[in-house]
């Protein structure tokens, strides 16, 4: 079965047909050429396909693209501010937190939508009082980042990355 | 001696030179080549573990729109050799192991393929099989050699007399979980079969090794081969040499009359096809006087291999060289099942080979009741106790002096089972790390002079997340005497000249070495101002004092473990490793490298464990919700730092590899840190809660 679909994606316009069963992962890969979003695990395990879908943090790979008729999406290539990177993509850098980069756009676009989750006040596993006034110290970043494997084992980096950022 | 190099842009933290492209998510990976027309390829694997396709029903699966062919044994084109089983992709109807390639569909899109290969009927003849792996299996043999090429067994000295007359011994068997690569780019092909020959966007560790390896599998000349990989997703030997998918795509990509063929397995399906560490089961005995001196050291393995092909992992090799004593002995011993062929994963050899050995070691210091590092120390060779040679360079000993130093060692009471913080019992522990410092011939570089004082550098390398763009780009400047942005590097593509596999943490060694001699003689010839045009072309120079010594980095692995009094879970809230590893090129990239192997080996020791089913012949846990890898919540404060090593044999770089090391003794240290924590000790990994519990 198809189904039409318009998607902005980092900040385009952009409108296909799909097959029912694609996912929002493989509609931006394979049919409209956004690779910035990796396939690692197409079972929601990895993270290395997260975008933010309508401001938040999403696995592409478990999302069908035909839920998501106009969705706003941003992935890691479309957080550039012109020529500028996005302060998290400069803190990547500066403190290397990845090493072959496949996980890198997932892990980057899954920090932002961490902070704002974290300025929104929602608590963690780790909280120790939900209700009190939260600090997003490491062990904080390290929980809310777990949704993000990287089997180069660059956390301790992403981590300080993320620290370098974060209010 | 080799003439050593100025470092200038050695030695500086250069961030990676493809970071941007890697932070927006723009660097191209194999699967993500633009490219018309392109079908997509999706296997269909064997259910049974041992056996014969009687038939497969393909009407149904070929009926389906967008289908463009279904392959099976009986149709798929024919193999120019099938002398390598495991590439010998639909080439009879044998299976040989659960997860097998038994046919293929390609179509239009992703959605297409999948569904048609699940419609694909499979009747088989399922015969007898074997996967279970036992030490007191009466079929284990002994291989001509061990991976790649070490003799499969040594005997030094009379072991067993020097057993006998120990005042004191360590009898245990220790065993490491069959454990999966698990890279996050999967392994992926892409196929393009024209008049031009095969074209292959390969998600691999060495672009002329698949090239050298497929060409004869279809019958092409090399020459009409091309592989491409400037981006790697990871590989940690599991992309070092091509696989079956490979050869399953070349296949697919002849009957598509020119149209691209894209091949990425599932996470699922890495689990089956594209090797794995096997596991092993070690015992290991140890002889020593009442100061901790050995007398004897004898480490006897048993691992698997698959029936069609043979990979013998070189575990009791670091054993050879380790410590010093006078009576010494190695085996290894292989059951043949039937099961996938296991392959390199990160430090094959060394990286399992070190936890039995590392954690016999600690059992022997409370046997002595000295300090694991003073029994280290005590047991420091002068020399290669196996080949008698000396060595380029050792600095074990400083490695765990600067350790204990950083890690706060000396305030280490050694009691077992003797410190609580709430719930928590809290331990530390060391252990050795070492890994060979290999250097091979047969890279080849050329160097040319453009406008404007710049020059391209051209090697077929590969950069697995390893950090080569960036690397060889500093030694290449500072081997033509430029600023790092005066070098155009190019690696990643067979049509480059051709360069060894990254692997066996020599890259560097390899591919630097080479691109000096080009440098120097780039140099020699036309001076400190080339024009235009300027070119040179050579290869990997001989270094002949790889006769003269024995070349290994060495380090120390410190783990602090805290294990939860009620529930026996296990955290690790500190590791260090100090690693005494020859110049570093770039400190920023070599201590991701070594963090990163770090991570692996807490990975290693906590969580990782593929669970071969008896019953199905059928890796259990396939995908990452119950193979666990360690993730960002797993880790806690991990730091590496490097001694100031100066080794003038190795190459003109004064380097060592250092994408292994950082895994090997990194298990030890913490199943030592969890006795020191718990009293209990763990001789079998991964090491999880249950063992913890009274």
């Amino acid at each position: 079965m198809q189904a039409q679909i318009t998607l902005s994606v980092d900040g385009e316009q952009r409108s296909l047909t799909i097959d029912t069963r694609t996912t929002l992962l493989d509609a931006l890969r394979e049919r409209l050429g956004v690779t910035s979003p990796k396939k690692g695990c197409d079972h929601g395990q990895c993270g290395a396909c997260t975008v933010l879908l309508d401001g938040r943090r999403a696995n592409t790979c478990l999302a069908l693209a035909v839920a998501h008729d106009g969705a706003r999406i941003t992935t890691a290539a479309g957080l550039e501010d012109g020529d500028n990177l996005h302060p998290l993509q400069q803190a990547f850098i500066d403190h290397d937190g990845f090493q072959c980069g496949y996980c890198t756009p997932g892990q980057i676009c899954s920090a932002v939508g961490m902070l704002d989750e974290f300025e929104a006040g929602h608590p963690s596993h780790v909280t120790q009082d939900p209700t009190g006034p939260q600090q997003l110290d490491d062990d904080e970043i390290r929980e809310r980042m777990s949704g993000n494997l990287c089997r180069c084992g660059a956390y301790a980096n992403i981590v300080a990355a993320i620290r370098a950022v974060a209010p | 001696m080799t003439e050593p190099l100025r470092p200038r842009a050695i030695g500086t933290s250069l961030a990676r030179l493809d970071g941007r492209a890697k932070v927006t998510g723009t660097a191209i990976y194999a699967f993500e080549q633009p490219l018309e027309r392109a079908t997509y390829l999706h296997p269909v694997q064997a259910t049974i573990a041992r056996g014969r396709v009687t038939a497969v029903d393909t009407a149904t699966a070929e009926a389906l729109d967008g289908v463009v062919a279904v392959l099976t044994h009986v149709n798929a084109p024919r193999l120019a050799s099938t002398d390598d089983a495991e590439l010998a992709v639909l080439q009879s109807d044998e299976v040989a192991f659960r997860g097998q390639f038994v046919g293929a569909v390609i179509a239009d899109t992703p959605e297409v393929a999948r569904h048609a290969a699940s419609l694909m009927g499979v009747s088989y003849d399922e015969q007898p099989y074997d996967v279970q792996l036992r030490a007191d299996r009466d079929d284990l043999y002994a291989p001509e050699v061990v991976n790649p090429s070490f003799p499969t067994d040594t005997d030094d000295g009379d072991v067993d007399a020097a057993l006998e007359s120990a005042a004191l011994t360590v009898d245990q068997t220790y065993s490491t979980a069959m454990q999966h690569n698990n890279p996050m780019e999967p392994h992926t092909t892409v196929a393009i079969w024209n008049d031009d020959g095969l074209t292959l966007y390969d998600s691999t560790q060495g672009v002329h090794a698949v090239r050298t390896t497929v060409a004869p599998v279809f019958g092409l000349d090399p020459e009409r081969v091309r592989v491409i990989a400037p981006h790697v997703g990871g590989g940690f030997g599991s992309k070092g040499m091509p696989h079956a998918h490979v050869v399953l795509a070349g296949l697919a990509a002849q009957v598509t009359s020119g149209r691209p063929v894209k091949l990425a397995l599932t996470r699922q399906q890495m689990f089956s096809l594209v090797g794995y560490r096997t596991p092993t089961i070690q015992r290991v005995r140890l002889g020593a006087d009442s100061d901790g001196h050995l007398a004897a050291i004898a480490h006897d393995v048993v691992e698997q291999t698959s029936k069609i092909k043979e990979f013998a992992e070189q575990t009791a090799v670091s054993t050879r060289t380790m410590y010093a004593s006078p009576n010494r002995r190695t085996s290894h011993r292989l059951a043949a099942l039937d099961v996938p062929v296991p392959s390199w994963m990160r430090a094959p050899g060394e990286c399992p080979g070190m936890f039995g050995p590392e954690v016999a070691m600690d059992e022997l210091a409370v046997a002595c009741g000295i300090d694991p590092i003073e029994l280290r120390v005590r047991n420091e060779p002068a020399t290669d106790p196996e080949s008698g040679l000396p060595y380029s360079s050792r600095n074990l000993v400083g490695c765990l002096r600067e350790g204990a130093r950083r890690f706060g060692w000396d305030r280490r009471d050694p009691t077992p089972a003797a410190r609580r913080d709430g719930g928590w019992l809290v331990g530390t522990g060391v252990a050795s790390s070492t890994y060979p410092a290999y250097r091979q011939p047969g890279s080849v570089a050329n160097i040319r002079s453009g406008p404007d004082g710049r020059f391209t550098v051209r090697i077929g390398a590969a950069d697995i997340g390893t950090g080569t763009w960036t690397t060889l780009t500093q030694i290449a400047a500072d081997a033509l005497d430029v600023p790092v942005e005066a070098v155009d590097l190019q690696i990643g593509d067979s049509a480059l000249p051709m360069a060894t596999v990254a692997g066996g943490s020599s890259g560097i060694s390899n591919w630097g070495s080479t691109i000096v001699g080009v440098a120097r003689a780039f140099r020699d010839k036309y001076g400190p101002d080339p024009a235009d045009g300027s070119e040179t072309e050579g290869e990997t120079p001989d270094n002949p004092a790889s006769e003269r010594f024995a070349m290994h980095a060495f380090g120390a692995q410190f783990a602090e473990v805290r294990v939860h009094a009620d529930t026996g879970e296990i955290r690790v809230p500190r590791q260090l490793g100090v690693f005494a590893v020859g110049r570093i090129i770039n400190p920023r990239t070599a201590r991701s490298q070594f963090i990163g192997g770090m991570t692996m080996g807490l990975s290693m020791a906590l969580h990782e464990h593929s669970v071969m089913d008896p019953s199905s012949g059928h890796v259990v846990n396939h995908d990452f919700a119950e193979y666990h890898i360690a993730t960002n919540a797993d880790v806690g404060d991990i730091d590496a730092v490097w001694l100031d090593e100066h080794d003038p044999h190795l190459n003109p770089m004064g380097s060592k590899g250092i994408g292994e090391i950082g895994i090997v003794g990194a298990a030890a240290a913490i199943a030592n840190a969890a006795y020191h924590a718990t009293g209990t000790r763990v001789r079998d990994l991964p090491i999880t809660a249950d063992r913890f519990l009274p």
